[in-house]
């Protein structure tokens, strides 16, 4: 390559070279710095290893646990879909699509409000059970409510990829697996399940990982008495005031983004579930 | 049978997926304030949310951050795309790499890494801030968008262009950027909602006093929701629907007129 | 002849208000090499997915050995298809592809992998069962998708346009094997194509089809020789077709000069159709012929020149292994038997249908 040649590209990715640099790796070194010194700047591994203490380990576990179920639950409710969409004509097919991706543009957090408005004690749920003559019920402040909320607001990021990947097998691929004697449910886990695996990991990344480390939800569904390991740094930052101690439990947080990361590096190497 | 199972199916998700955003709908038009009850059809809290200074202020923040982010970040993410596009293959995947970074890492994790960072360098919290950290996660997303469009076109056309007589600088104006322009503007599309979306980057980023539409909401749910949100509730669901039906229909209607110019 | 192993009977089919078959009757035999050839649009693939249960047709019935199979689904019945993009599974190796119709009929793991032994000497491609789909060329895919079908057993391989996506001399070569297989295999072959060459190189039967409907039904031989409208003429190899008026029997009028043909029972003084193929045009020294004219346009083609002759205010299409460079003077003769005889269509729609004889 020419120099003149080397030199404008140099000009034309200046200036994202920079803003990686100044917006994404100098601000992560920030992260190590502080979440491996103390106050006085000595090197430690106390803030990373308190998560080890009950109520930041309880945190950490709920949120591995509430961000599994809701996973898997967005997982049970998106392939369906995926496959059903597949099979659609493509006049509606685009607008199908367009309806379940719609909500996704919406505001997240006036998306976890509704769901505050619709549990809430004197919420609409509540109102229309009165209404019928029943027993209120207690819905908000509950994992329930959490998970609930995980999964509306997370649901569009399974769909997209799901459904990219699955919109992208031929369908003489379907008909070959027919054509050799599978049963529907065969060609379903025999042929779609596996074609589908690069959307599924990535689906399953998109909402695995926002989903862990949320602390909106849990705070508007949960009234502040379920605390995730999101809150929990959230809290350090802004109220405790200890910046050690939240980038330590960030840095242990990280383990778990870095782990799906590899997974969509391994399975998804032609970024066919990407979700745009 | 299976056909009419499938339609049930759909409908049940769709009824989960809008059933919450028409409840903030209708409520937004309910007389009396409590989320329970109905007490009658009332315009007046759209009323009186135009005259709340606060939500007022909220938006044009969320506005102008948008409009700045998404502009600055369209322009270096399609140039960065156009150079990585004819970088060798190892600096093109490091450079892919690094820009998969923030679209998968954890909001919180780029929020407090960036909020470090200008606590850091003695840079004071404050819009600038804001908008500086929304165009961080807002450039990874216009790469995304033009990436598969400059890949598409490859370089043959501008080297037809060079080969042709034209000055580099005349051939990346007049025929490599207006072949990328679907990819840029649905890139610019996608950073603005990007932006305006954006809760926990604008969280830790911002200073006091600073509010977007979102940190506002967040700061009246923990208050008590008044129903002047479920009116904005409506209003951005419905802007948010014009909006996408539009970027979706205009593209789609141009494609139809091209398909039968050829035809 | 053998027996017949598939009948479709009065099939119809539409998709919308497009009607793609139109009362489709075919008897396809034990182990016949059938060819379906026509222009796209013709009906001939509709035609194989209806035989392999992927469209359900309007009307009519799919009989496979005497028995009705129309409402059988795909997985139900006991033949195979090759699909014309191969259609492989990539997410599997080469022997798990093979290997995907005997695991779902739940065969013993011996029986499997002795079969994907046999199958894959058998399409030339041994020790290639560990690789990834993605590794092998059209060709080795074509094969693959080949050998996943026939290691079933099936009494009729249904093949769609299999070697489209190759390049020519693969295609070629493609052929021979595709001959080879069907012998050692001794099953039926139904086999779908646009391209006449193939079409005629490897069928016992050809069938070609036009619009939903049959045009000419028989051996490679008498659809390239004796086409029965022009269509089939047009469509099979190149024609010269010239109308005509069909004086009496054995003599035809054309272009102003009478010619001595074979064909009778057309009537006297019947307008017709006349089809000469170029290497049946004969070039004559000036005056010895029966139509004087000027060869207008000469190429060579390796095995032999292509000239364009304007005679009789015809532009007649040559083939001869001699050269007759432009402008020179030639005189037109053909024989009696090179003279094939078509009746005219009187409508569009009989154009479409062919005139049965």
């Amino acid at each position: 390559m020419s120099r003149n040649k080397q030199l404008r590209n140099l000009s034309l990715s200046g200036p994202y070279l920079f803003w990686i640099i100044g917006g994404t790796l100098i601000p992560l070194v920030m992260m190590l710095w502080y979440g491996l010194t103390a106050d006085d700047g000595s090197f430690t591994l106390a803030n990373v290893l308190a998560i080890g203490e009950p109520g930041h380990a309880k945190a950490l576990g709920q949120a591995l646990l509430y961000s599994a179920i809701s996973t898997v639950i967005c997982f049970l409710l998106a392939f369906p879909l995926a496959v059903i969409l597949r099979k659609s004509k493509m006049g509606v097919k685009g607008f199908i699509l367009f309806v379940f991706i719609l909500p996704m543009w919406m505001n997240f957090l006036l998306r976890t409000m509704a769901w505050q408005v619709l549990l809430e004690k004197g919420g609409v749920i509540n109102g229309v059970l009165t209404w019928m003559g029943l027993p209120r019920m207690r819905l908000i402040n509950t994992p329930g409510a959490i998970i609930m909320g995980m999964v509306y607001d997370f649901l569009p990021f399974m769909i997209m990829p799901l459904y990219n990947v699955m919109s992208k097998i031929e369908n003489s691929v379907i008909e070959a697996a027919k054509d050799l004697g599978a049963s529907d449910w065969q060609v379903l886990y025999k042929v779609l399940l596996p074609l589908s695996v690069p959307g599924i990991v990535s689906g399953v990344t998109m909402v695995f990982v926002p989903a862990l480390t949320t602390f909106v939800i849990s705070n508007m569904l949960g009234g502040g008495k379920i605390f995730l390991i999101g809150n929990v740094i959230e809290h350090e930052f802004t109220v405790g005031d200890n910046w050690h101690l939240g980038a330590g439990l960030s840095l242990v947080m990280m383990v778990f983004i870095l782990i799906s990361m590899a997974f969509i590096a391994k399975f998804d190497k032609n970024g066919e579930g990407n979700l745009i | 049978m299976k056909k009419t199972l499938n339609r049930i199916y759909l409908v049940l998700i769709i009824i989960f997926l809008y059933a919450p955003i028409l409840t903030l709908m209708v409520l937004s038009f309910n007389n009396g304030r409590s989320m329970g009850k109905w007490t009658g059809f009332s315009l007046h809290w759209y009323a009186e949310m135009f005259e709340d200074e606060n939500i007022m202020d909220a938006l044009r923040n969320t506005l102008i951050i948008a409009l700045i982010a998404s502009v600055v970040s369209t322009i270096i993410g399609t140039a960065a795309t156009v150079a990585i596009q004819r970088m060798k293959p190892r600096t093109r995947n490091i450079l892919l790499g690094a820009n998969n970074i923030p679209l998968l890492n954890a909001d919180i994790v780029t929020g407090i890494s960036l909020m470090l960072m200008f606590v850091a360098f003695g840079i004071t919290l404050s819009m600038g801030t804001v908008i500086l950290a929304h165009i961080t996660f807002c450039i990874p997303y216009v790469i995304l968008s033009v990436l598969p469009r400059a890949r598409e076109i490859g370089s043959n056309s501008y080297e037809a262009a060079l080969d042709l007589g034209a000055t580099p600088m005349y051939a990346f104006f007049k025929v490599t950027l207006p072949e990328l322009k679907p990819g840029i503007i649905s890139g610019f599309l996608l950073a603005f909602t990007m932006s305006v979306d954006d809760f926990i980057v604008t969280h830790f980023t911002r200073g006091a006093g600073v509010n977007t539409l979102s940190t506002m909401i967040y700061g009246s749910v923990k208050i008590g929701i008044r129903p002047t949100i479920y009116a904005l509730s409506t209003i951005v669901f419905l802007t948010v629907l014009v909006l996408l039906i539009v970027a979706n229909v205009i593209p789609a209607r141009a494609e139809k007129r091209r398909k039968e110019k050829d035809a | 002849m053998s027996a017949p192993i598939i009948e479709l009977e009065h099939i119809t089919k539409s998709f919308g208000s497009q009607m793609i078959l139109d009362d489709l009757c075919l008897t396809v035999h034990e182990n016949e090499f059938i060819t379906l050839l026509g222009p796209s649009g013709c009906g001939k693939t509709t035609t194989l997915r209806i035989i392999g249960g992927f469209e359900h047709p309007d009307e009519g019935r799919v009989l496979f050995e005497g028995k009705d199979i129309t409402e059988l689904p795909p997985n139900k019945r006991n033949l195979n298809t090759v699909f014309q993009r191969y259609a492989l599974f990539s997410h599997m190796n080469i022997a798990d592809n093979i290997a995907f119709g005997l695991k779902v009929g739940k065969k013993s793991k011996a029986y499997i992998d002795d079969k994907i032994k046999y199958a894959l000497k058998l399409v030339n491609l041994e020790g290639y069962e560990k690789r990834r789909v993605d590794s092998l060329s059209g060709g080795q895919q074509q094969r693959i998708a080949i050998a996943r079908a026939i290691v079933n057993e099936p009494k009729v391989l249904l093949l769609d346009e299999p070697l489209g996506a190759l390049d020519l001399k693969l295609r070629q070569d493609m052929q021979y094997e595709l001959i080879r297989l069907k012998n050692e295999l001794g099953i039926t072959f139904i086999y779908v194509t646009h391209d006449q060459e193939e079409a005629l190189t490897m069928s016992d039967t050809v069938v070609v089809m036009n619009q939903g409907y049959i045009q000419q039904m028989g051996t490679p031989e008498s659809i390239y020789n004796e086409p029965e409208n022009a269509f089939v003429a047009d469509f099979i190899g190149d024609s010269n077709i010239i109308p005509g008026t069909m004086l009496h029997d054995e003599l035809v009028q054309i272009l102003g000069v009478r010619f001595p043909c074979v064909d009778k029972g057309f009537g006297s003084n019947k307008p017709v159709d006349v089809v000469i193929r170029p290497e049946d045009v004969e070039l004559k020294e000036p005056g010895t012929g029966r139509l004087e004219g000027e060869v207008s346009h000469l190429i060579f083609k390796g095995l032999l020149y292509e000239m364009e002759v304007m005679a009789g205010g015809f532009e007649w299409l040559v083939q001869s292994t001699k050269c007759f460079p432009v402008g020179t003077k030639v005189s037109i003769d053909v024989d009696p038997f090179n003279i094939q005889i078509m009746n005219k269509p009187e409508s569009e729609d009989e154009e479409a249908i062919g005139v049965q004889e």
